[in-house]
């Protein structure tokens, strides 16, 4: 079954408090090679049968009303994933 | 006033429809609603009549007043806000909203979540810079008196009410809050200290009408002797200076039908 993958990000100018906190807990374990983190979402959208561009459209659609805010977040990527 | 019992009849047994309590001010639940109950007391002690609205509804049921109130809609999934924003009853408080009869709309809380994801008003909220939950007594300064839920504050004046939010860092970018600040639609600061991180110590904004009105602090908890801030921490203010939103709005209710 394809799905199409919705990736959303903090916009770049706005502080991400999650990636902060995981930043600040990635050198206690020794991971010391990571100077900043940035948490985002990926949404995974199923389709039965074929992925037309009409269906891609609504996904796009979709992840700019719905699944994004464009105040705080940037959809960075949409994209067919064949199963 | 009459005694309020404690719990269950806030919204039963609606007064005669006359004088202030002919007010009609509808309370909105979501799934994962906290504070409807509060509201529904809040409305009922300033002297209206609440009215309960589901989200599922498809009418808002001839209310002159709308409030939507704190808790976790949909548990917060996906964005505070953002499901309860595409709910049924949601397409026609923005069009109430914004419709030329300008209904007053407040959001507290999740409230104020859902009024941002509707575009009802700018910005958006992100979690709190220390990222904990907060609860806490805390001090704002009224700073727009104009609105429909603030006519009964002085301007400049400092009220106590709780405030208990885990997604309360009011964000916007530069020009919005440029903007905000100079239409004069920063409605409420925070004083003294910034639980969250707001830009500009923003607590709570209006639309350009200033019938649509959102804060994340909560004047629903602080309406009545006994239970409110007061008799807590003590930090200031008395235990009912949240309820001149609700008296506010009623008077204005009042003054547009007179």
């Amino acid at each position: 079954m394809p799905r199409i993958v919705v990736d959303v990000m903090p916009k770049p100018e706005i502080l991400d408090p999650q990636g902060k906190a995981i930043v600040g807990a990635l050198p206690r374990l020794g991971f010391t090679a990571f100077s900043s983190v940035r948490q985002g979402k990926r949404f995974e959208l199923m389709v039965d049968g074929e992925v037309t561009e009409e269906i891609l459209a609504q996904a796009r659609d979709a992840a700019e009303t719905l699944l994004s805010n464009p105040v705080i977040e940037d959809v960075v990527n949409v994209e067919v994933v064949e199963a | 006033m009459t005694e309020l019992p404690l719990i269950g009849e806030a919204i039963a047994d609606a007064p005669a429809a006359r004088g202030l309590a002919g007010a009609r001010i509808g309370v909105i639940t979501f799934p994962g609603t906290l504070d409807d109950r509060d509201a529904a007391r809040a409305v009922r002690l300033a002297g209206a009549t609440p009215v309960a609205l589901w989200h599922a509804d498809t009418t808002l049921g001839d209310v002159d007043a709308i409030v939507i109130p704190g808790g976790f809609s949909y548990g917060d999934y996906l964005r505070a806000g953002a499901i309860a924003r595409f709910a049924p009853l949601m397409a026609k408080v923005i069009d109430a909203a914004n419709s030329d009869a300008k209904l007053p709309v407040l959001g507290i809380c999740n409230g104020f979540q859902i009024l941002t994801e509707s575009h009802l008003l700018p910005g958006s909220m992100i979690k709190n810079d220390h990222l904990k939950f907060m609860c806490r007594d805390q001090i704002l300064r009224v700073e727009n008196t104009s609105t429909d839920w603030t006519g009964d504050y002085q301007p400049g004046q400092e009220i106590t009410i709780p405030l208990k939010n885990q997604d309360g860092q009011y964000i916007a970018d530069e020009k919005t809050l440029d903007a905000l600040e100079a239409e004069g639609r920063v409605v409420f600061r925070y004083v003294g200290f910034n639980p969250n991180g707001s830009r500009r110590d923003i607590a709570g904004i209006s639309n350009a009408a200033g019938n649509v009105v959102g804060l994340m602090p909560h004047p629903e908890h602080a309406v009545e002797a006994g239970f409110g801030p007061e008799s807590l921490d003590g930090i200031g203010g008395s235990d009912t200076e949240g309820l001149g939103f609700f008296t506010s709005v009623l008077n204005k209710i009042v003054g547009d039908t007179k």
